[in-house]
Protein backbone atom coordinates (compact mmCIF):
# COMPACT_ATOMS: atom_id res chain seq x y z
CA UNK A 1 0.00 0.00 0.00
CA UNK A 2 1.50 3.64 -1.08
CA UNK A 3 2.39 5.93 2.16
CA UNK A 4 -0.98 8.03 1.64
CA UNK A 5 0.34 10.65 3.97
CA UNK A 6 3.87 10.81 2.76
CA UNK A 7 4.77 14.95 1.31
CA UNK A 8 5.15 13.38 -2.00
CA UNK A 9 1.65 12.49 -2.72
CA UNK A 10 0.87 15.15 -4.39
CA UNK A 11 -2.24 14.71 -6.65
CA UNK A 12 -4.38 17.47 -6.97
CA UNK A 13 -8.25 16.32 -6.59
CA UNK A 14 -7.44 12.61 -5.03
CA UNK A 15 -9.91 12.36 -2.34
CA UNK A 16 -10.02 8.83 -1.46
CA UNK A 17 -12.86 9.49 1.13
CA UNK A 18 -12.26 6.94 3.55
CA UNK A 19 -10.26 7.82 5.75
CA UNK A 20 -12.00 9.38 8.38
CA UNK A 21 -11.80 10.93 12.22
CA UNK A 22 -14.77 10.07 14.59
CA UNK A 23 -15.89 12.19 17.70
CA UNK A 24 -18.29 10.92 19.30
CA UNK A 25 -20.14 12.13 22.18
CA UNK A 26 -17.18 14.52 23.88
CA UNK A 27 -17.75 16.24 26.72
CA UNK A 28 -15.17 18.80 28.51
CA UNK A 29 -16.28 19.87 32.09
CA UNK A 30 -14.12 22.31 33.76
CA UNK A 31 -14.56 22.34 37.53
CA UNK A 32 -17.94 22.23 37.63
CA UNK A 33 -18.71 23.59 34.23
CA UNK A 34 -19.88 21.87 31.35
CA UNK A 35 -18.14 23.77 28.39
CA UNK A 36 -19.10 21.76 25.94
CA UNK A 37 -21.65 18.25 25.41
CA UNK A 38 -22.12 15.26 23.69
CA UNK A 39 -20.33 16.82 20.25
CA UNK A 40 -20.30 14.23 17.00
CA UNK A 41 -18.23 14.59 14.33
CA UNK A 42 -17.40 12.91 11.59
CA UNK A 43 -14.84 14.18 9.23
CA UNK A 44 -13.22 12.60 6.38
CA UNK A 45 -10.05 13.46 4.29
CA UNK A 46 -9.89 15.61 1.75
CA UNK A 47 -12.94 17.75 3.72
CA UNK A 48 -12.68 20.73 5.71
CA UNK A 49 -15.41 21.61 7.94
CA UNK A 50 -15.17 25.03 9.14
CA UNK A 51 -16.63 25.61 13.28
CA UNK A 52 -19.10 28.60 13.78
CA UNK A 53 -20.14 29.88 16.47
CA UNK A 54 -20.70 32.56 19.55
CA UNK A 55 -17.45 33.06 21.55
CA UNK A 56 -17.49 31.15 24.76
CA UNK A 57 -19.35 28.42 22.40
CA UNK A 58 -16.59 26.05 22.90
CA UNK A 59 -15.16 26.47 19.82
CA UNK A 60 -11.22 26.22 21.07
CA UNK A 61 -12.20 23.93 23.76
CA UNK A 62 -12.77 21.42 21.31
CA UNK A 63 -9.66 21.64 19.42
CA UNK A 64 -7.64 21.50 22.50
CA UNK A 65 -9.69 18.69 23.27
CA UNK A 66 -8.06 16.93 20.41
CA UNK A 67 -4.86 18.36 21.40
CA UNK A 68 -4.97 16.68 24.73
CA UNK A 69 -4.96 19.25 26.19
CA UNK A 70 -7.71 19.60 27.99
CA UNK A 71 -9.33 16.43 29.56
CA UNK A 72 -12.63 15.31 28.09
CA UNK A 73 -15.11 12.48 27.86
CA UNK A 74 -15.84 10.50 24.88
CA UNK A 75 -14.05 9.20 22.16
CA UNK A 76 -12.11 10.97 19.05
CA UNK A 77 -10.64 7.99 17.12
CA UNK A 78 -8.86 7.98 13.24
CA UNK A 79 -9.74 4.89 10.72
CA UNK A 80 -7.28 4.82 8.44
CA UNK A 81 -8.06 3.40 4.76
CA UNK A 82 -8.14 -0.26 5.28
CA UNK A 83 -10.81 0.69 7.36
CA UNK A 84 -8.55 -0.74 10.66
CA UNK A 85 -8.46 1.16 13.94
CA UNK A 86 -5.91 3.23 14.57
CA UNK A 87 -6.38 5.27 17.51
CA UNK A 88 -6.01 9.00 18.02
CA UNK A 89 -5.64 10.94 15.07
CA UNK A 90 -2.03 12.64 14.18
CA UNK A 91 -2.81 16.11 14.49
CA UNK A 92 -1.35 19.09 13.28
CA UNK A 93 -2.36 22.28 15.02
CA UNK A 94 -2.41 26.41 14.29
CA UNK A 95 -3.09 28.41 17.26
CA UNK A 96 -4.98 31.85 16.81
CA UNK A 97 -2.89 34.75 16.26
CA UNK A 98 -1.05 35.88 19.62
CA UNK A 99 1.59 38.63 20.21
CA UNK A 100 4.57 37.12 20.35
CA UNK A 101 7.47 38.60 22.14
CA UNK A 102 9.05 41.07 19.56
CA UNK A 103 12.48 41.19 20.73
CA UNK A 104 12.94 37.21 21.48
CA UNK A 105 15.96 35.77 19.44
CA UNK A 106 13.85 33.41 17.69
CA UNK A 107 14.06 32.78 14.30
CA UNK A 108 11.52 31.20 11.64
CA UNK A 109 13.92 28.45 10.80
CA UNK A 110 14.39 28.24 14.92
CA UNK A 111 10.99 27.61 14.78
CA UNK A 112 11.27 24.49 12.72
CA UNK A 113 14.37 22.91 14.12
CA UNK A 114 12.74 22.96 17.65
CA UNK A 115 9.80 21.22 16.52
CA UNK A 116 11.52 18.81 14.38
CA UNK A 117 14.92 17.57 16.42
CA UNK A 118 15.71 15.84 19.41
CA UNK A 119 19.33 17.50 19.40
CA UNK A 120 18.90 21.15 20.94
CA UNK A 121 18.46 23.57 18.48
CA UNK A 122 21.87 25.26 20.75
CA UNK A 123 24.52 22.63 19.53
CA UNK A 124 23.19 21.85 15.77
CA UNK A 125 21.96 22.98 12.89
CA UNK A 126 22.56 21.25 9.21
CA UNK A 127 22.23 22.56 5.78
CA UNK A 128 20.02 19.64 4.87
CA UNK A 129 17.47 20.58 7.04
CA UNK A 130 17.78 24.16 6.59
CA UNK A 131 16.86 22.83 2.80
CA UNK A 132 13.65 20.80 4.36
CA UNK A 133 12.65 23.45 6.26
CA UNK A 134 13.25 26.33 3.26
CA UNK A 135 10.54 23.59 1.00
CA UNK A 136 8.25 23.51 3.73
CA UNK A 137 7.86 27.11 3.99
CA UNK A 138 7.60 27.24 0.32
CA UNK A 139 4.50 25.43 0.35
CA UNK A 140 3.28 28.61 2.19
CA UNK A 141 4.70 30.94 -0.43
CA UNK A 142 7.41 32.11 2.52
CA UNK A 143 10.29 30.88 2.09
CA UNK A 144 11.64 34.23 2.06
CA UNK A 145 11.23 34.34 5.75
CA UNK A 146 13.36 31.48 6.65
CA UNK A 147 16.02 34.05 8.86
CA UNK A 148 13.05 36.84 9.86
CA UNK A 149 12.83 36.97 13.57
CA UNK A 150 9.65 35.49 14.44
CA UNK A 151 8.22 38.82 16.46
CA UNK A 152 8.86 40.62 13.56
CA UNK A 153 6.78 38.72 11.17
CA UNK A 154 3.09 40.62 10.14
CA UNK A 155 0.00 38.81 11.44
CA UNK A 156 -0.37 36.83 8.00
CA UNK A 157 3.04 36.11 7.39
CA UNK A 158 3.39 34.51 10.91
CA UNK A 159 -0.21 32.27 10.32
CA UNK A 160 1.47 30.84 7.32
CA UNK A 161 4.66 30.01 8.93
CA UNK A 162 2.46 28.39 11.96
CA UNK A 163 0.86 26.61 9.06
CA UNK A 164 3.43 25.68 7.43
CA UNK A 165 4.39 23.91 10.50
CA UNK A 166 1.65 22.17 11.22
CA UNK A 167 2.64 20.30 8.46
CA UNK A 168 5.57 18.88 9.31
CA UNK A 169 5.11 16.10 9.21
CA UNK A 170 1.63 15.92 7.36
CA UNK A 171 -0.86 15.30 9.54
CA UNK A 172 -4.00 12.80 9.76
CA UNK A 173 -5.96 16.02 11.28
CA UNK A 174 -4.96 19.54 10.62
CA UNK A 175 -6.83 21.56 13.35
CA UNK A 176 -7.54 25.82 12.99
CA UNK A 177 -8.23 27.90 15.88
CA UNK A 178 -9.50 31.28 14.28
CA UNK A 179 -6.14 30.78 12.44
CA UNK A 180 -6.23 34.60 10.56
CA UNK A 181 -8.70 36.73 12.99
CA UNK A 182 -7.04 40.24 12.71
CA UNK A 183 -5.52 39.69 9.07
CA UNK A 184 -6.41 41.65 6.30
CA UNK A 185 -8.96 40.46 3.85
CA UNK A 186 -6.05 40.19 1.09
CA UNK A 187 -3.74 37.83 4.08
CA UNK A 188 -6.69 35.58 5.14
CA UNK A 189 -8.19 35.35 0.81
CA UNK A 190 -4.45 34.01 0.65
CA UNK A 191 -4.45 31.64 3.76
CA UNK A 192 -7.97 30.04 3.15
CA UNK A 193 -6.75 29.56 -0.86
CA UNK A 194 -3.55 27.60 0.85
CA UNK A 195 -5.17 25.65 3.28
CA UNK A 196 -7.88 24.21 0.86
CA UNK A 197 -5.21 23.55 -1.88
CA UNK A 198 -3.55 21.42 1.05
CA UNK A 199 -7.25 19.98 1.61
CA UNK A 200 -6.63 18.08 -1.62
CA UNK A 201 -3.20 17.26 -2.26
CA UNK A 202 -2.62 15.76 0.63
CA UNK A 203 -5.97 14.57 1.61
CA UNK A 204 -6.30 15.49 4.56
CA UNK A 205 -9.27 16.33 7.22
CA UNK A 206 -8.91 20.06 7.88
CA UNK A 207 -11.51 21.53 11.33
CA UNK A 208 -11.38 25.31 11.56
CA UNK A 209 -12.29 27.55 13.64
CA UNK A 210 -13.81 30.73 11.56
CA UNK A 211 -15.70 34.07 12.10
CA UNK A 212 -15.25 34.68 8.09
CA UNK A 213 -18.69 33.33 7.44
CA UNK A 214 -18.16 34.87 3.65
CA UNK A 215 -15.10 32.98 2.95
CA UNK A 216 -15.98 30.07 4.59
CA UNK A 217 -19.54 29.94 2.15
CA UNK A 218 -17.18 29.44 -0.74
CA UNK A 219 -13.99 27.49 0.91
CA UNK A 220 -15.59 25.12 3.34
CA UNK A 221 -17.12 21.49 2.52
CA UNK A 222 -19.30 21.74 5.75
CA UNK A 223 -20.34 24.13 8.36
CA UNK A 224 -21.00 23.34 11.56
CA UNK A 225 -22.70 25.45 14.57
CA UNK A 226 -21.41 24.97 17.53
CA UNK A 227 -22.73 26.99 21.49
CA UNK A 228 -22.34 24.28 24.48
CA UNK A 229 -22.85 21.44 21.72
CA UNK A 230 -23.47 21.19 18.06
CA UNK A 231 -26.45 22.72 17.17
CA UNK A 232 -26.71 22.39 13.55
CA UNK A 233 -24.06 20.91 10.77
CA UNK A 234 -24.41 20.48 6.89
CA UNK A 235 -23.84 22.24 3.62
CA UNK A 236 -22.50 26.13 4.16
CA UNK A 237 -25.47 27.22 2.42
CA UNK A 238 -27.83 25.22 4.37
CA UNK A 239 -26.55 26.11 7.76
CA UNK A 240 -26.28 29.91 6.78
CA UNK A 241 -29.54 29.89 5.93
CA UNK A 242 -30.55 28.24 9.30
CA UNK A 243 -32.50 30.28 11.59
CA UNK A 244 -30.80 29.54 14.29
CA UNK A 245 -27.60 31.33 13.50
CA UNK A 246 -29.43 34.92 13.19
CA UNK A 247 -30.96 34.33 16.32
CA UNK A 248 -27.32 32.94 18.16
CA UNK A 249 -25.48 36.07 16.88
CA UNK A 250 -28.21 38.66 16.95
CA UNK A 251 -27.72 39.92 13.28
CA UNK A 252 -25.38 39.22 10.39
CA UNK A 253 -24.22 42.07 8.97
CA UNK A 254 -24.16 42.58 4.99
CA UNK A 255 -20.90 41.06 4.41
CA UNK A 256 -22.36 38.22 6.18
CA UNK A 257 -19.87 39.17 9.38
CA UNK A 258 -21.00 38.40 12.58
CA UNK A 259 -22.15 41.22 14.75
CA UNK A 260 -22.94 41.33 18.86
CA UNK A 261 -20.82 38.06 19.61
CA UNK A 262 -23.04 36.77 22.43
CA UNK A 263 -21.70 37.13 25.42
CA UNK A 264 -18.74 39.25 25.47
CA UNK A 265 -17.55 38.06 29.19
CA UNK A 266 -17.95 34.52 28.74
CA UNK A 267 -14.22 34.04 27.16
CA UNK A 268 -13.02 30.53 27.46
CA UNK A 269 -9.70 30.18 26.46
CA UNK B 1 42.71 19.02 41.90
CA UNK B 2 46.34 18.58 42.05
CA UNK B 3 45.87 18.62 37.83
CA UNK B 4 43.86 21.90 38.19
CA UNK B 5 46.20 23.85 40.41
CA UNK B 6 49.10 23.09 37.80
CA UNK B 7 48.10 23.51 34.99
CA UNK B 8 46.19 26.71 35.83
CA UNK B 9 49.52 27.64 37.61
CA UNK B 10 51.56 27.72 34.32
CA UNK B 11 49.09 29.25 32.13
CA UNK B 12 48.46 31.83 34.10
CA UNK B 13 51.26 33.67 35.67
CA UNK B 14 49.43 36.62 37.38
CA UNK B 15 50.07 37.68 40.92
CA UNK B 16 46.67 36.52 41.96
CA UNK B 17 47.28 32.82 40.66
CA UNK B 18 49.13 31.97 43.19
CA UNK B 19 46.96 32.17 45.81
CA UNK B 20 45.25 28.22 45.84
CA UNK B 21 41.75 30.07 46.81
CA UNK B 22 41.44 31.84 43.64
CA UNK B 23 42.61 29.04 41.81
CA UNK B 24 39.24 27.52 43.32
CA UNK B 25 37.15 29.98 42.73
CA UNK B 26 38.47 30.55 39.18
CA UNK B 27 37.43 27.13 38.86
CA UNK B 28 33.80 27.46 39.80
CA UNK B 29 33.10 30.31 38.09
CA UNK B 30 34.38 28.75 34.73
CA UNK B 31 31.50 25.60 36.19
CA UNK B 32 28.83 27.55 37.62
CA UNK B 33 29.00 30.51 34.92
CA UNK B 34 27.57 28.81 32.03
CA UNK B 35 24.83 27.27 33.90
CA UNK B 36 23.64 30.53 34.93
CA UNK B 37 23.63 31.47 31.48
CA UNK B 38 21.82 28.71 29.93
CA UNK B 39 18.93 28.82 32.74
CA UNK B 40 19.07 32.64 31.89
CA UNK B 41 18.07 32.09 28.37
CA UNK B 42 14.97 30.63 29.35
CA UNK B 43 14.45 32.65 32.44
CA UNK B 44 14.48 35.87 30.31
CA UNK B 45 12.19 34.05 27.58
CA UNK B 46 9.61 33.02 29.94
CA UNK B 47 9.49 36.03 31.58
CA UNK B 48 10.47 34.04 35.05
CA UNK B 49 13.10 36.64 36.47
CA UNK B 50 10.49 36.98 39.69
CA UNK B 51 9.85 33.44 40.01
CA UNK B 52 13.87 32.93 40.11
CA UNK B 53 14.35 35.63 42.36
CA UNK B 54 11.37 33.88 44.32
CA UNK B 55 13.18 30.76 45.09
CA UNK B 56 16.57 32.39 45.64
CA UNK B 57 15.03 34.85 48.59
CA UNK B 58 13.61 30.93 49.92
CA UNK B 59 16.77 29.69 50.76
CA UNK B 60 16.64 32.03 53.73
CA UNK B 61 14.16 29.48 55.03
CA UNK B 62 16.24 26.56 54.02
CA UNK B 63 19.12 28.13 56.01
CA UNK B 64 16.79 28.65 59.26
CA UNK B 65 15.18 24.94 58.82
CA UNK B 66 18.65 23.42 58.47
CA UNK B 67 19.61 25.46 61.81
CA UNK B 68 16.41 23.88 63.39
CA UNK B 69 17.66 20.41 62.45
CA UNK B 70 20.61 21.06 64.03
CA UNK B 71 22.61 20.46 60.75
CA UNK B 72 26.01 21.79 60.34
CA UNK B 73 25.78 22.47 56.57
CA UNK B 74 22.56 23.62 55.60
CA UNK B 75 22.86 22.80 51.86
CA UNK B 76 20.13 20.10 51.66
CA UNK B 77 17.85 21.43 53.56
CA UNK B 78 18.18 25.01 51.64
CA UNK B 79 17.93 22.64 48.04
CA UNK B 80 14.75 20.67 49.57
CA UNK B 81 12.98 23.63 50.62
CA UNK B 82 14.02 25.54 47.02
CA UNK B 83 12.24 22.33 44.87
CA UNK B 84 9.12 22.66 47.17
CA UNK B 85 8.72 26.31 46.72
CA UNK B 86 9.03 25.91 43.30
CA UNK B 87 6.99 23.33 42.55
CA UNK B 88 4.30 24.53 45.09
CA UNK B 89 4.77 27.80 43.00
CA UNK B 90 3.99 26.51 39.75
CA UNK B 91 1.25 24.13 40.63
CA UNK B 92 -0.65 27.21 42.27
CA UNK B 93 0.07 29.04 39.57
CA UNK B 94 -2.06 26.57 37.66
CA UNK B 95 -4.33 25.37 39.78
CA UNK B 96 -5.45 29.13 40.34
CA UNK B 97 -6.93 32.12 38.43
CA UNK B 98 -4.87 34.02 40.88
CA UNK B 99 -2.21 35.64 38.37
CA UNK B 100 1.30 34.68 38.78
CA UNK B 101 2.94 37.91 39.57
CA UNK B 102 0.52 37.90 43.14
CA UNK B 103 1.35 34.17 43.82
CA UNK B 104 4.84 34.76 43.67
CA UNK B 105 4.44 38.22 45.84
CA UNK B 106 3.27 36.03 48.38
CA UNK B 107 5.19 33.23 48.55
CA UNK B 108 8.70 35.65 48.01
CA UNK B 109 7.40 37.72 51.08
CA UNK B 110 6.43 34.61 53.48
CA UNK B 111 8.97 32.45 52.59
CA UNK B 112 11.93 35.64 53.78
CA UNK B 113 10.12 36.50 56.50
CA UNK B 114 10.15 32.88 57.88
CA UNK B 115 13.39 32.63 57.09
CA UNK B 116 14.14 35.83 59.14
CA UNK B 117 11.81 34.95 62.03
CA UNK B 118 13.71 31.65 62.30
CA UNK B 119 17.57 32.90 62.17
CA UNK B 120 16.98 35.70 64.17
CA UNK B 121 15.22 33.93 66.94
CA UNK B 122 17.56 34.89 70.12
CA UNK B 123 19.30 37.97 68.01
CA UNK B 124 21.57 36.07 66.37
CA UNK B 125 20.66 37.01 62.89
CA UNK B 126 24.15 38.26 62.36
CA UNK B 127 25.77 34.65 61.94
CA UNK B 128 23.37 34.21 58.95
CA UNK B 129 24.41 37.61 57.11
CA UNK B 130 27.10 36.20 55.10
CA UNK B 131 24.40 34.16 52.56
CA UNK B 132 22.90 37.77 51.75
CA UNK B 133 26.47 38.26 49.93
CA UNK B 134 28.09 35.17 49.83
CA UNK B 135 31.50 34.08 49.70
CA UNK B 136 33.39 32.35 46.20
CA UNK B 137 36.65 32.66 48.03
CA UNK B 138 35.76 30.18 50.53
CA UNK B 139 34.97 27.33 47.89
CA UNK B 140 36.78 24.12 49.22
CA UNK B 141 37.80 21.42 46.93
CA UNK B 142 34.98 19.25 48.27
CA UNK B 143 32.32 21.38 46.95
CA UNK B 144 34.14 21.71 43.77
CA UNK B 145 33.78 18.15 43.25
CA UNK B 146 29.89 18.67 44.02
CA UNK B 147 29.83 21.64 41.40
CA UNK B 148 31.11 19.12 38.84
CA UNK B 149 29.05 16.92 39.38
CA UNK B 150 26.11 19.23 39.33
CA UNK B 151 27.46 20.87 36.30
CA UNK B 152 27.71 17.19 34.10
CA UNK B 153 23.93 15.93 34.99
CA UNK B 154 23.19 19.75 34.46
CA UNK B 155 24.35 20.11 31.03
CA UNK B 156 22.85 16.33 30.36
CA UNK B 157 19.31 17.61 31.12
CA UNK B 158 19.74 20.45 29.21
CA UNK B 159 20.58 18.73 26.23
CA UNK B 160 17.52 16.94 25.91
CA UNK B 161 15.25 19.56 27.64
CA UNK B 162 15.97 22.42 25.43
CA UNK B 163 14.13 22.10 22.31
CA UNK B 164 10.97 21.46 24.15
CA UNK B 165 11.44 24.26 26.71
CA UNK B 166 11.78 26.45 23.62
CA UNK B 167 8.58 25.41 22.32
CA UNK B 168 6.39 25.56 25.66
CA UNK B 169 7.99 28.87 26.08
CA UNK B 170 6.81 30.02 22.51
CA UNK B 171 3.36 28.78 22.50
CA UNK B 172 2.10 25.80 25.05
CA UNK B 173 -0.68 24.77 23.14
CA UNK B 174 1.47 24.48 19.95
CA UNK B 175 4.05 22.38 22.25
CA UNK B 176 1.03 20.35 23.65
CA UNK B 177 -0.34 19.57 20.06
CA UNK B 178 3.61 18.08 19.28
CA UNK B 179 2.81 15.46 22.76
CA UNK B 180 5.20 17.44 25.05
CA UNK B 181 3.71 16.78 28.32
CA UNK B 182 3.80 20.75 29.20
CA UNK B 183 3.65 20.64 32.75
CA UNK B 184 6.36 17.89 33.72
CA UNK B 185 8.74 19.73 31.20
CA UNK B 186 8.08 22.85 33.07
CA UNK B 187 8.19 21.08 36.61
CA UNK B 188 11.52 19.96 35.96
CA UNK B 189 12.79 23.30 34.87
CA UNK B 190 11.86 24.78 37.86
CA UNK B 191 13.42 21.72 39.85
CA UNK B 192 16.99 22.29 37.84
CA UNK B 193 16.51 26.06 38.47
CA UNK B 194 16.06 25.45 42.05
CA UNK B 195 19.03 23.33 42.57
CA UNK B 196 21.69 25.17 40.40
CA UNK B 197 20.76 28.55 42.53
CA UNK B 198 20.45 27.13 45.62
CA UNK B 199 23.82 25.16 45.23
CA UNK B 200 25.50 29.18 43.94
CA UNK B 201 23.98 30.66 46.95
CA UNK B 202 26.80 30.77 49.49
CA UNK B 203 29.19 31.99 47.04
CA UNK B 204 27.01 34.30 45.16
CA UNK B 205 24.84 35.94 47.95
CA UNK B 206 20.70 36.04 47.69
CA UNK B 207 20.72 39.36 47.60
CA UNK B 208 22.39 39.39 43.84
CA UNK B 209 22.06 35.76 42.49
CA UNK B 210 19.10 36.52 40.88
CA UNK B 211 20.89 39.41 38.45
CA UNK B 212 23.45 36.49 38.17
CA UNK B 213 20.87 34.56 36.24
CA UNK B 214 18.75 37.61 34.14
CA UNK B 215 21.80 39.80 32.81
CA UNK B 216 23.82 37.53 30.60
CA UNK B 217 20.92 36.64 28.88
CA UNK B 218 19.11 39.80 28.77
CA UNK B 219 22.69 41.19 27.10
CA UNK B 220 22.80 38.34 25.02
CA UNK B 221 19.15 38.95 23.81
CA UNK B 222 20.42 42.68 23.12
CA UNK B 223 22.69 40.93 20.32
CA UNK B 224 21.00 38.04 19.00
CA UNK B 225 19.06 36.94 15.52
CA UNK B 226 18.49 33.61 16.30
CA UNK B 227 18.45 30.88 19.00
CA UNK B 228 22.03 29.38 18.69
CA UNK B 229 23.53 32.75 18.71
CA UNK B 230 21.70 33.63 21.65
CA UNK B 231 22.53 30.77 24.25
CA UNK B 232 26.31 30.65 22.98
CA UNK B 233 26.07 34.50 24.41
CA UNK B 234 24.29 34.04 26.74
CA UNK B 235 27.01 31.34 28.25
CA UNK B 236 29.96 33.77 26.98
CA UNK B 237 29.04 36.69 28.45
CA UNK B 238 28.36 34.84 31.73
CA UNK B 239 31.83 33.84 31.75
CA UNK B 240 33.85 36.91 30.86
CA UNK B 241 31.80 38.61 33.51
CA UNK B 242 33.00 35.92 35.83
CA UNK B 243 36.36 35.93 35.52
CA UNK B 244 36.73 39.55 35.52
CA UNK B 245 34.43 40.13 38.42
CA UNK B 246 36.53 37.65 40.14
CA UNK B 247 39.66 39.25 39.20
CA UNK B 248 38.61 42.73 39.94
CA UNK B 249 37.37 42.21 43.03
CA UNK B 250 40.85 40.70 43.75
CA UNK B 251 42.51 43.47 43.57
CA UNK B 252 39.93 45.72 44.50
CA UNK B 253 39.05 43.95 47.84
CA UNK B 254 35.37 43.76 47.54
CA UNK B 255 32.85 41.06 47.10
CA UNK B 256 33.18 38.53 44.65
CA UNK B 257 29.82 38.05 43.97
CA UNK B 258 28.65 41.48 43.88
CA UNK B 259 31.73 42.53 41.33
CA UNK B 260 30.98 39.77 39.01
CA UNK B 261 27.27 41.17 39.09
CA UNK B 262 28.60 44.68 38.12
CA UNK B 263 30.60 43.49 35.44
CA UNK B 264 27.59 42.10 34.12
CA UNK B 265 25.37 44.89 34.14
CA UNK B 266 27.90 47.18 32.77
CA UNK B 267 27.87 44.37 29.71
CA UNK B 268 24.03 45.13 29.89
CA UNK B 269 24.07 48.73 29.18
CA UNK B 270 26.79 48.31 25.69
CA UNK B 271 24.24 46.10 24.51
CA UNK B 272 21.52 48.65 25.31
CA UNK B 273 23.78 50.85 23.97
CA UNK B 274 24.38 48.86 20.40
CA UNK B 275 21.06 48.34 20.31
CA UNK B 276 19.50 51.45 20.61
CA UNK B 277 21.83 54.19 19.99
CA UNK B 278 24.91 52.58 17.87
CA UNK B 279 22.35 49.92 16.04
Amino acid sequence: MPDHHSANFISPGVDCGWCCTDIKNLTVIKGQKTIIHDINLHMHCGELTAIIGPNGGGKSTLLKAIIGENAYRGEISFHDRAGKRRGKPQVGYVPQRWDFDPGAPVSVADLFFTLQNKKPVWLFSSRKMRARIAESLARVQAEHLIDRKVGQLSGGEMQRVLLALAMEPVPELLLLDEPVSGVDYKGRELFYQIVSDFRRQYDLSILMVSHDLDLMRHFADRLVLLNGTILCQGHPEQVLKNSQIAHIFGQIDQNNNFRNFLPPDRNIV
Amino acid sequence: MELWYTVSGKLLPFSWTEHQFMLNALLAVLLVTPLFGMLGTMVVNNKMAFFSDTIGHSALTGIGIGVMMGLNQPLWAMIIFAVFMAAAVSLLKEYTLTSADTVIGVFAAAAVALGIVILSRGGGFNKYSGYLIGDLLSISPGELKLMLIVTGLFIGYWYYSFNPLMLISIHSSLARSRGINVRWVEIAFVVALAVIVTISIQWVGILIINSLLVLPAATARNFSAGIRQYHFLAILISGVSGITGLILSYYWDTATGATIVLVAAALYVVSLLKKYVWG
